[in-house]
Protein backbone atom coordinates (compact mmCIF):
# COMPACT_ATOMS: atom_id res chain seq x y z
CA UNK A 1 0.00 0.00 0.00
CA UNK A 2 1.61 3.48 -1.01
CA UNK A 3 0.98 6.16 0.88
CA UNK A 4 -1.68 8.92 -0.68
CA UNK A 5 -0.24 12.36 -1.20
CA UNK A 6 -1.97 15.11 0.06
CA UNK A 7 -0.75 17.40 -2.98
CA UNK A 8 -2.65 15.30 -5.49
CA UNK A 9 -6.08 15.96 -6.62
CA UNK A 10 -7.69 12.45 -8.33
CA UNK A 11 -10.58 11.91 -10.53
CA UNK A 12 -13.31 8.91 -10.69
CA UNK A 13 -11.56 7.72 -13.40
CA UNK A 14 -8.27 6.51 -11.11
CA UNK A 15 -5.81 9.58 -12.45
CA UNK A 16 -4.01 11.82 -10.47
CA UNK A 17 -2.85 14.94 -11.24
CA UNK A 18 -0.22 17.36 -9.24
CA UNK A 19 -0.14 20.84 -10.46
CA UNK A 20 3.60 22.30 -10.92
CA UNK A 21 3.12 26.32 -11.90
CA UNK A 22 1.55 25.82 -15.48
CA UNK A 23 1.72 22.67 -16.11
CA UNK A 24 0.63 19.34 -14.52
CA UNK A 25 2.18 16.27 -14.02
CA UNK A 26 -0.48 12.90 -14.46
CA UNK A 27 -0.62 9.13 -13.05
CA UNK A 28 -2.44 6.70 -12.10
CA UNK A 29 -3.86 6.06 -8.21
CA UNK A 30 -2.50 3.62 -5.77
CA UNK A 31 -5.52 1.53 -6.21
CA UNK A 32 -5.24 1.69 -10.08
CA UNK A 33 -2.73 -0.13 -9.95
CA UNK A 34 -3.65 -2.66 -7.48
CA UNK A 35 -6.71 -3.35 -9.29
CA UNK A 36 -4.61 -3.65 -12.68
CA UNK A 37 -2.13 -6.33 -11.37
CA UNK A 38 1.59 -6.34 -12.25
CA UNK A 39 1.98 -3.50 -15.41
CA UNK A 40 3.84 -4.37 -18.22
CA UNK A 41 3.80 -2.05 -20.79
CA UNK A 42 3.11 1.38 -21.16
CA UNK A 43 2.25 3.56 -24.44
CA UNK A 44 3.17 7.25 -23.78
CA UNK A 45 1.83 10.22 -26.23
CA UNK A 46 4.36 12.12 -28.17
CA UNK A 47 5.61 15.55 -26.92
CA UNK A 48 3.87 18.30 -28.64
CA UNK A 49 0.41 16.20 -28.64
CA UNK A 50 -2.20 18.29 -27.91
CA UNK A 51 -5.27 17.16 -25.30
CA UNK A 52 -8.69 17.90 -24.91
CA UNK A 53 -9.78 17.13 -20.79
CA UNK A 54 -11.07 13.14 -21.35
CA UNK A 55 -8.84 12.16 -24.45
CA UNK A 56 -7.27 8.67 -23.94
CA UNK A 57 -3.97 10.11 -23.36
CA UNK A 58 -1.78 7.07 -22.39
CA UNK A 59 -2.17 2.87 -22.52
CA UNK A 60 -1.31 0.88 -19.27
CA UNK A 61 -1.22 -2.59 -20.11
CA UNK A 62 -0.90 -5.28 -17.16
CA UNK A 63 -0.43 -9.02 -17.38
CA UNK A 64 -4.43 -9.10 -17.62
CA UNK A 65 -5.68 -6.63 -19.57
CA UNK A 66 -5.05 -3.34 -21.24
CA UNK A 67 -6.33 -0.05 -19.51
CA UNK A 68 -6.58 3.56 -21.15
CA UNK A 69 -4.87 6.95 -19.30
CA UNK A 70 -7.36 10.03 -19.48
CA UNK A 71 -5.91 13.33 -19.83
CA UNK A 72 -7.76 15.25 -16.73
CA UNK A 73 -7.35 18.36 -18.28
CA UNK A 74 -7.04 19.93 -22.02
CA UNK A 75 -3.28 20.88 -22.45
CA UNK A 76 0.03 20.55 -24.57
CA UNK A 77 2.01 17.20 -23.47
CA UNK A 78 6.06 19.24 -22.66
CA UNK A 79 7.25 15.98 -20.99
CA UNK A 80 6.61 11.95 -20.32
CA UNK A 81 8.29 9.23 -18.39
CA UNK A 82 10.27 7.45 -20.68
CA UNK A 83 11.42 5.51 -17.91
CA UNK A 84 8.02 3.58 -17.92
CA UNK A 85 8.85 2.08 -21.15
CA UNK A 86 11.73 0.22 -19.90
CA UNK A 87 10.67 -0.39 -15.76
CA UNK A 88 6.63 0.02 -16.60
CA UNK A 89 6.59 -1.76 -13.21
CA UNK A 90 6.97 1.67 -11.84
CA UNK A 91 3.64 2.33 -11.88
CA UNK A 92 2.88 -0.49 -9.30
CA UNK A 93 6.17 0.18 -7.16
CA UNK A 94 6.05 3.74 -6.93
CA UNK A 95 2.27 4.93 -8.40
CA UNK A 96 3.10 8.41 -7.09
CA UNK A 97 6.69 9.32 -7.58
CA UNK A 98 8.71 6.95 -10.05
CA UNK A 99 5.36 5.58 -11.88
CA UNK A 100 4.29 8.91 -13.35
CA UNK A 101 3.24 9.32 -17.24
CA UNK A 102 3.55 12.57 -18.48
CA UNK A 103 3.40 16.18 -17.65
CA UNK A 104 1.00 18.66 -19.31
CA UNK A 105 1.56 22.53 -20.47
CA UNK A 106 -1.88 23.95 -19.29
CA UNK A 107 -3.79 27.22 -19.37
CA UNK A 108 -4.42 29.12 -16.30
CA UNK A 109 -8.42 28.94 -17.69
CA UNK A 110 -8.14 24.95 -17.89
CA UNK A 111 -6.29 24.73 -14.80
CA UNK A 112 -9.10 26.25 -12.95
CA UNK A 113 -11.03 23.02 -13.48
CA UNK A 114 -8.81 21.08 -11.19
CA UNK A 115 -10.63 22.88 -8.31
CA UNK A 116 -13.41 20.76 -8.68
CA UNK A 117 -11.21 17.75 -8.77
CA UNK A 118 -11.54 15.22 -5.70
CA UNK A 119 -8.52 16.04 -2.72
CA UNK A 120 -6.62 12.68 -1.56
CA UNK A 121 -8.96 12.43 1.68
CA UNK A 122 -12.05 12.85 -0.60
CA UNK A 123 -10.82 10.07 -2.94
CA UNK A 124 -10.17 7.72 -0.30
CA UNK A 125 -13.18 8.19 1.21
CA UNK A 126 -14.83 8.02 -1.97
CA UNK A 127 -13.23 4.47 -2.93
CA UNK A 128 -14.09 2.98 0.59
CA UNK A 129 -17.76 3.88 -0.25
CA UNK A 130 -17.49 1.95 -3.38
CA UNK A 131 -16.04 -1.46 -1.96
CA UNK B 1 -21.59 -17.40 -6.59
CA UNK B 2 -19.90 -20.38 -5.68
CA UNK B 3 -16.74 -20.42 -4.06
CA UNK B 4 -14.95 -23.81 -3.37
CA UNK B 5 -13.99 -25.45 0.38
CA UNK B 6 -10.31 -23.05 0.12
CA UNK B 7 -12.10 -19.66 -0.31
CA UNK B 8 -11.48 -18.85 3.60
CA UNK B 9 -7.87 -19.49 2.94
CA UNK B 10 -7.67 -17.57 -0.35
CA UNK B 11 -8.76 -14.73 1.72
CA UNK B 12 -6.07 -15.06 4.40
CA UNK B 13 -3.51 -15.23 1.87
CA UNK B 14 -4.46 -11.98 0.49
CA UNK B 15 -5.91 -13.35 -2.60
CA UNK B 16 -7.86 -10.75 -4.81
CA UNK B 17 -10.81 -12.41 -6.47
CA UNK B 18 -12.48 -12.72 -9.94
CA UNK B 19 -15.92 -14.15 -11.14
CA UNK B 20 -14.79 -16.97 -13.69
CA UNK B 21 -18.25 -18.54 -15.01
CA UNK B 22 -19.74 -18.29 -11.76
CA UNK B 23 -16.84 -19.02 -9.20
CA UNK B 24 -15.13 -16.61 -6.76
CA UNK B 25 -11.71 -17.86 -7.62
CA UNK B 26 -8.27 -16.26 -7.00
CA UNK B 27 -7.05 -14.84 -9.67
CA UNK B 28 -3.30 -13.76 -7.75
CA UNK B 29 -2.36 -13.39 -4.43
CA UNK B 30 0.24 -10.22 -4.83
CA UNK B 31 2.22 -10.46 -8.19
CA UNK B 32 0.45 -12.80 -10.96
CA UNK B 33 4.39 -12.47 -12.68
CA UNK B 34 6.15 -13.95 -8.99
CA UNK B 35 3.65 -16.65 -9.44
CA UNK B 36 4.09 -17.53 -12.64
CA UNK B 37 8.05 -17.71 -11.96
CA UNK B 38 7.74 -19.92 -8.52
CA UNK B 39 5.76 -22.51 -10.72
CA UNK B 40 8.60 -23.10 -13.95
CA UNK B 41 11.47 -22.60 -11.61
CA UNK B 42 10.36 -24.02 -8.07
CA UNK B 43 6.72 -25.03 -7.58
CA UNK B 44 3.30 -23.75 -6.65
CA UNK B 45 0.08 -25.14 -5.48
CA UNK B 46 -3.05 -23.77 -7.24
CA UNK B 47 -6.68 -24.36 -6.28
CA UNK B 48 -8.87 -26.00 -9.54
CA UNK B 49 -12.03 -27.40 -7.21
CA UNK B 50 -13.70 -25.67 -9.59
CA UNK B 51 -13.55 -28.05 -12.63
CA UNK B 52 -15.95 -30.61 -13.03
CA UNK B 53 -14.96 -34.35 -12.06
CA UNK B 54 -17.09 -37.51 -13.68
CA UNK B 55 -16.89 -40.37 -12.51
CA UNK B 56 -18.37 -43.20 -14.50
CA UNK B 57 -19.24 -47.03 -13.99
CA UNK B 58 -20.04 -50.07 -15.87
CA UNK B 59 -19.99 -52.97 -17.99
CA UNK B 60 -19.76 -50.65 -20.76
CA UNK B 61 -17.83 -48.01 -19.40
CA UNK B 62 -15.04 -47.98 -22.27
CA UNK B 63 -17.18 -48.40 -24.95
CA UNK B 64 -18.56 -45.84 -23.72
CA UNK B 65 -15.82 -43.50 -23.46
CA UNK B 66 -14.60 -45.15 -27.00
CA UNK B 67 -18.05 -43.64 -28.63
CA UNK B 68 -18.16 -40.50 -27.41
CA UNK B 69 -14.14 -39.41 -27.20
CA UNK B 70 -12.41 -38.09 -30.34
CA UNK B 71 -9.54 -39.72 -28.53
CA UNK B 72 -9.19 -43.27 -28.19
CA UNK B 73 -9.95 -44.84 -24.55
CA UNK B 74 -8.67 -48.36 -25.89
CA UNK B 75 -5.81 -47.39 -26.16
CA UNK B 76 -4.61 -46.85 -23.03
CA UNK B 77 -3.33 -48.93 -19.98
CA UNK B 78 -4.94 -49.07 -16.57
CA UNK B 79 -3.71 -46.50 -14.00
CA UNK B 80 -3.23 -43.75 -17.44
CA UNK B 81 -4.64 -40.99 -18.68
CA UNK B 82 -5.39 -39.33 -21.79
CA UNK B 83 -5.94 -35.98 -23.42
CA UNK B 84 -9.31 -35.50 -25.74
CA UNK B 85 -12.10 -33.08 -26.40
CA UNK B 86 -15.74 -34.23 -27.27
CA UNK B 87 -17.53 -32.86 -30.40
CA UNK B 88 -21.33 -32.06 -31.23
CA UNK B 89 -22.49 -33.84 -34.60
CA UNK B 90 -20.73 -31.47 -36.54
CA UNK B 91 -17.37 -31.91 -35.21
CA UNK B 92 -17.40 -28.55 -33.34
CA UNK B 93 -15.55 -28.13 -29.93
CA UNK B 94 -17.87 -28.93 -26.48
CA UNK B 95 -14.88 -29.26 -24.13
CA UNK B 96 -11.35 -30.67 -24.04
CA UNK B 97 -10.91 -32.71 -21.16
CA UNK B 98 -8.63 -35.31 -19.32
CA UNK B 99 -10.04 -39.03 -18.81
CA UNK B 100 -8.29 -41.76 -16.31
CA UNK B 101 -8.33 -45.13 -16.59
CA UNK B 102 -8.64 -47.11 -13.51
CA UNK B 103 -9.79 -50.72 -15.56
CA UNK B 104 -12.44 -50.90 -18.95
CA UNK B 105 -15.11 -50.99 -16.18
CA UNK B 106 -14.31 -47.48 -14.46
CA UNK B 107 -13.40 -44.55 -15.71
CA UNK B 108 -12.95 -40.57 -14.13
CA UNK B 109 -13.01 -37.64 -16.50
CA UNK B 110 -12.05 -33.89 -15.73
CA UNK B 111 -13.64 -31.18 -17.54
CA UNK B 112 -14.04 -27.64 -17.29
CA UNK B 113 -15.71 -25.39 -14.75
CA UNK B 114 -17.20 -22.99 -17.61
CA UNK B 115 -19.00 -25.76 -19.88
CA UNK B 116 -20.55 -28.27 -16.97
CA UNK B 117 -24.29 -27.84 -18.02
CA UNK B 118 -23.46 -28.83 -21.91
CA UNK B 119 -20.53 -31.55 -20.85
CA UNK B 120 -23.41 -33.11 -18.18
CA UNK B 121 -25.51 -32.98 -20.68
CA UNK B 122 -23.60 -34.24 -23.18
CA UNK B 123 -22.58 -37.00 -21.38
CA UNK B 124 -26.09 -37.93 -19.90
CA UNK B 125 -27.68 -37.91 -23.58
CA UNK B 126 -25.28 -40.59 -24.79
CA UNK B 127 -25.05 -42.27 -21.94
CA UNK B 128 -28.54 -44.08 -22.43
CA UNK B 129 -27.89 -47.12 -24.54
CA UNK B 130 -25.10 -48.29 -22.70
CA UNK B 131 -24.60 -50.38 -19.68
CA UNK B 132 -22.55 -47.29 -17.52
CA UNK B 133 -23.85 -44.66 -14.90
CA UNK B 134 -22.41 -41.36 -14.98
CA UNK B 135 -21.70 -40.10 -11.43
CA UNK B 136 -20.36 -35.99 -11.09
CA UNK B 137 -18.51 -35.92 -8.06
CA UNK B 138 -19.43 -32.38 -6.77
CA UNK B 139 -17.84 -33.82 -3.41
CA UNK B 140 -14.27 -33.82 -4.15
CA UNK B 141 -11.94 -31.35 -4.69
CA UNK B 142 -8.69 -30.37 -7.19
CA UNK B 143 -5.58 -29.21 -6.37
CA UNK B 144 -2.73 -28.88 -8.33
CA UNK B 145 0.80 -29.29 -7.71
CA UNK B 146 2.86 -27.82 -10.35
CA UNK B 147 7.12 -26.92 -10.96
CA UNK B 148 10.15 -29.08 -11.51
CA UNK B 149 10.38 -29.73 -7.38
CA UNK B 150 6.76 -30.99 -7.22
CA UNK B 151 7.86 -34.76 -6.76
CA UNK B 152 10.04 -34.40 -3.82
CA UNK B 153 8.24 -31.33 -2.78
CA UNK B 154 4.71 -33.81 -2.48
CA UNK B 155 6.83 -37.25 -1.88
CA UNK B 156 8.52 -35.37 1.16
CA UNK B 157 5.37 -33.75 2.28
CA UNK B 158 2.76 -37.12 1.83
CA UNK B 159 5.22 -39.74 2.60
CA UNK B 160 4.70 -40.99 -0.83
CA UNK B 161 6.89 -42.60 -3.68
CA UNK B 162 6.13 -41.44 -6.93
CA UNK B 163 8.99 -42.46 -9.13
CA UNK B 164 6.39 -45.03 -10.39
CA UNK B 165 3.61 -42.20 -11.27
CA UNK B 166 4.91 -41.06 -14.82
CA UNK B 167 3.70 -38.55 -16.97
CA UNK B 168 -0.15 -39.02 -17.80
CA UNK B 169 -0.60 -41.63 -15.23
CA UNK B 170 -1.96 -41.77 -12.14
CA UNK B 171 -2.10 -43.66 -8.35
CA UNK B 172 -4.75 -44.14 -5.70
CA UNK B 173 -2.97 -43.87 -2.30
CA UNK B 174 -5.65 -44.17 0.45
CA UNK B 175 -8.58 -41.48 -0.19
CA UNK B 176 -6.38 -39.74 -2.80
CA UNK B 177 -6.01 -39.85 -6.52
CA UNK B 178 -2.80 -38.48 -7.55
CA UNK B 179 -2.15 -37.88 -11.53
CA UNK B 180 0.84 -36.77 -13.04
CA UNK B 181 -1.08 -33.84 -15.35
CA UNK B 182 -1.32 -30.06 -15.52
CA UNK B 183 -1.86 -26.98 -17.32
CA UNK B 184 1.84 -25.32 -16.87
CA UNK B 185 4.23 -27.24 -19.37
CA UNK B 186 6.03 -28.17 -16.32
CA UNK B 187 6.14 -31.46 -14.17
CA UNK B 188 3.45 -31.65 -11.83
CA UNK B 189 1.07 -33.45 -10.32
CA UNK B 190 -3.01 -33.15 -9.71
CA UNK B 191 -5.08 -34.59 -6.60
CA UNK B 192 -8.28 -35.43 -6.17
CA UNK B 193 -9.91 -36.23 -2.95
CA UNK B 194 -12.65 -35.32 0.20
CA UNK B 195 -12.28 -30.86 0.99
CA UNK B 196 -11.11 -32.70 4.28
CA UNK B 197 -8.30 -34.00 2.91
CA UNK B 198 -6.90 -31.29 0.33
CA UNK B 199 -7.47 -28.51 3.26
CA UNK B 200 -4.95 -30.30 4.95
CA UNK B 201 -2.59 -30.83 1.89
CA UNK B 202 -3.02 -27.04 1.22
CA UNK B 203 -2.41 -25.90 4.51
CA UNK B 204 0.84 -28.55 4.86
CA UNK B 205 1.95 -26.89 1.55
CA UNK B 206 1.48 -23.05 3.03
CA UNK B 207 3.44 -23.91 5.94
CA UNK B 208 6.37 -25.19 4.06
CA UNK B 209 6.13 -21.89 2.19
CA UNK B 210 4.74 -23.75 -1.21
CA UNK B 211 3.39 -20.03 -2.93
CA UNK B 212 -0.34 -20.28 -3.81
CA UNK B 213 -0.91 -19.92 -7.88
CA UNK B 214 -3.83 -18.08 -9.13
CA UNK B 215 -5.75 -18.41 -12.09
CA UNK B 216 -3.73 -15.21 -13.66
CA UNK B 217 -0.37 -17.17 -13.99
CA UNK B 218 -2.22 -20.25 -14.17
CA UNK B 219 -3.17 -18.65 -17.86
CA UNK B 220 0.01 -17.14 -18.55
CA UNK B 221 1.81 -20.57 -17.78
CA UNK B 222 -0.50 -22.31 -19.94
CA UNK B 223 -0.19 -19.98 -22.98
CA UNK B 224 3.90 -20.33 -22.34
CA UNK B 225 3.35 -24.21 -22.79
CA UNK B 226 1.06 -23.94 -25.66
CA UNK B 227 -2.39 -25.51 -24.24
CA UNK B 228 -6.02 -24.02 -25.48
CA UNK B 229 -8.08 -22.73 -23.56
CA UNK B 230 -11.62 -23.94 -24.10
CA UNK B 231 -14.36 -20.94 -24.77
CA UNK B 232 -11.33 -18.50 -25.46
CA UNK B 233 -9.35 -20.46 -28.74
CA UNK B 234 -11.42 -23.00 -29.06
CA UNK B 235 -15.21 -22.84 -28.87
CA UNK B 236 -18.26 -24.98 -30.39
CA UNK B 237 -18.00 -22.98 -33.68
CA UNK B 238 -14.18 -24.40 -33.76
CA UNK B 239 -12.97 -28.15 -35.27
CA UNK B 240 -9.99 -29.94 -33.68
CA UNK B 241 -8.06 -29.89 -36.83
CA UNK B 242 -7.94 -26.32 -36.45
CA UNK B 243 -7.36 -25.71 -33.01
CA UNK B 244 -3.77 -27.69 -32.89
CA UNK B 245 -6.16 -31.07 -31.70
CA UNK B 246 -5.83 -32.89 -34.79
CA UNK B 247 -3.98 -35.31 -32.83
CA UNK B 248 -6.65 -36.48 -30.23
CA UNK B 249 -9.03 -37.68 -33.06
CA UNK B 250 -7.54 -41.07 -33.34
CA UNK B 251 -9.05 -42.84 -36.52
CA UNK B 252 -6.70 -45.72 -36.18
CA UNK B 253 -9.00 -48.46 -35.03
CA UNK B 254 -11.35 -48.58 -38.53
CA UNK B 255 -13.59 -50.64 -36.40
CA UNK B 256 -14.55 -47.92 -33.82
CA UNK B 257 -17.43 -45.63 -34.39
CA UNK B 258 -17.26 -42.19 -32.03
CA UNK B 259 -19.58 -38.96 -32.40
CA UNK B 260 -18.61 -37.07 -35.82
CA UNK B 261 -16.21 -39.70 -37.26
CA UNK B 262 -17.25 -38.82 -40.73
CA UNK B 263 -17.72 -35.60 -39.81
CA UNK B 264 -14.23 -35.08 -38.67
CA UNK B 265 -12.66 -37.32 -41.50
CA UNK B 266 -14.32 -34.49 -44.39
CA UNK B 267 -12.73 -31.70 -42.20
CA UNK B 268 -9.71 -32.95 -41.92
CA UNK B 269 -9.19 -32.86 -45.33
CA UNK B 270 -10.82 -30.11 -45.78
CA UNK B 271 -9.55 -27.81 -43.03
CA UNK B 272 -8.39 -24.06 -44.00
CA UNK B 273 -7.02 -23.13 -40.79
CA UNK B 274 -4.72 -24.21 -38.01
CA UNK B 275 -4.15 -22.82 -34.36
CA UNK B 276 -0.23 -21.20 -33.90
CA UNK B 277 1.88 -19.41 -31.50
CA UNK B 278 2.78 -15.68 -32.21
CA UNK B 279 5.47 -13.90 -30.74
CA UNK B 280 5.40 -10.24 -30.92
CA UNK B 281 8.37 -8.22 -32.68
CA UNK B 282 7.93 -4.76 -31.73
CA UNK B 283 6.23 -3.09 -28.52
CA UNK B 284 3.11 -3.70 -26.87
CA UNK B 285 0.79 -6.69 -25.76
CA UNK B 286 -0.79 -8.84 -27.86
CA UNK B 287 -4.91 -9.67 -26.39
CA UNK B 288 -7.42 -12.06 -27.82
CA UNK B 289 -9.69 -10.64 -30.83
CA UNK B 290 -6.74 -8.44 -32.27
CA UNK B 291 -6.57 -9.22 -36.30
CA UNK B 292 -3.45 -10.61 -38.03
CA UNK B 293 -3.06 -9.41 -41.36
CA UNK B 294 -0.80 -10.37 -44.00
CA UNK B 295 -1.85 -9.39 -47.75
CA UNK B 296 -5.19 -11.03 -48.65
CA UNK B 297 -4.77 -13.50 -45.17
CA UNK B 298 -6.57 -12.37 -41.97
CA UNK B 299 -6.02 -14.49 -38.89
CA UNK B 300 -7.56 -13.33 -35.69
CA UNK B 301 -5.15 -13.93 -32.04
CA UNK B 302 -7.67 -15.57 -29.41
CA UNK B 303 -4.87 -15.79 -26.49
CA UNK B 304 -2.52 -12.95 -26.08
CA UNK B 305 -0.51 -11.89 -23.18
CA UNK B 306 3.16 -10.68 -21.72
CA UNK B 307 5.16 -13.79 -21.35
CA UNK B 308 6.75 -13.66 -17.31
CA UNK B 309 9.30 -16.43 -18.59
CA UNK B 310 10.40 -15.21 -21.71
CA UNK B 311 9.82 -11.43 -20.91
CA UNK B 312 7.99 -10.57 -24.28
CA UNK B 313 4.57 -10.15 -25.68
CA UNK B 314 3.04 -14.04 -27.18
CA UNK B 315 -0.44 -15.53 -27.86
CA UNK B 316 -1.85 -18.51 -29.63
CA UNK B 317 -3.86 -17.13 -32.89
CA UNK B 318 -6.06 -18.94 -35.43
CA UNK B 319 -4.23 -18.60 -39.03
CA UNK B 320 -5.19 -19.39 -42.71
CA UNK B 321 -2.62 -22.86 -42.62
CA UNK B 322 -0.88 -21.40 -46.22
CA UNK B 323 0.37 -18.31 -43.99
CA UNK B 324 4.28 -18.36 -43.90
CA UNK B 325 6.03 -16.81 -40.58
CA UNK B 326 5.28 -13.00 -40.48
CA UNK B 327 2.80 -11.06 -40.25
CA UNK B 328 1.13 -8.05 -38.90
CA UNK B 329 -1.20 -7.84 -35.76
CA UNK B 330 -3.21 -4.87 -35.54
CA UNK B 331 -3.33 -3.38 -32.22
CA UNK B 332 -4.96 -0.20 -31.92
CA UNK B 333 -5.29 0.04 -35.51
CA UNK B 334 -0.99 0.27 -35.69
CA UNK B 335 0.27 -2.58 -37.63
CA UNK B 336 3.40 -4.58 -35.82
CA UNK B 337 4.84 -7.20 -36.90
CA UNK B 338 4.76 -10.68 -35.36
CA UNK B 339 6.36 -13.81 -35.58
CA UNK B 340 4.16 -17.38 -36.43
CA UNK B 341 5.76 -20.27 -34.68
CA UNK B 342 4.92 -23.76 -33.73
CA UNK B 343 3.58 -24.38 -30.46
CA UNK B 344 4.93 -24.41 -27.17
CA UNK B 345 6.87 -21.73 -26.19
CA UNK B 346 8.40 -23.08 -23.18
CA UNK B 347 8.23 -27.01 -22.09
CA UNK B 348 10.06 -28.28 -18.42
CA UNK B 349 11.94 -24.62 -17.76
CA UNK B 350 13.08 -24.13 -21.18
CA UNK B 351 11.87 -21.66 -24.69
CA UNK B 352 11.34 -24.39 -27.17
CA UNK B 353 11.26 -21.75 -30.25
Amino acid sequence: MNETPSDLKFLDTHEWIKIDDDAVIVGISDHAQSELGDVVFVELPAIGDEFVSGDEAAVVESVKAASEVYTPLSGEVIEVNEVLEENPELVNTSPYEDGWFFKLKVTDENLGSADNMMTADEYLSWLDGNN
Amino acid sequence: MNRTFLYGSHKILGAKFVNFSGWEMPIHYGSQINEHNCVRNDLGIFDVSHMNIFDFEGTEAQKFLRYVLTNDVGKVENSCALYSVITNEKGGIIDDLIVYKFNNENFRVVSNCSTFENVKAFFEHNIKRFDCELIHQSNLGILAIQGPKSETSIESMLGLDLSGCKGFSFIVKNSLFISRTGYTGEDGFEIIGEFEELKKIWDLCISKNISPIGLGARDTLRVEAGMNLNGTDMTIENNPFESNLGWVVDFNDIERDFIAKKRLAEIKKTNQFKLVGVLLKEKGILRGGQKIIKGNIEGEITSGTFSPFMKKSIGLARVPIDVDDSADVLIRNKPLNVKILSLPFVRKGKIMI
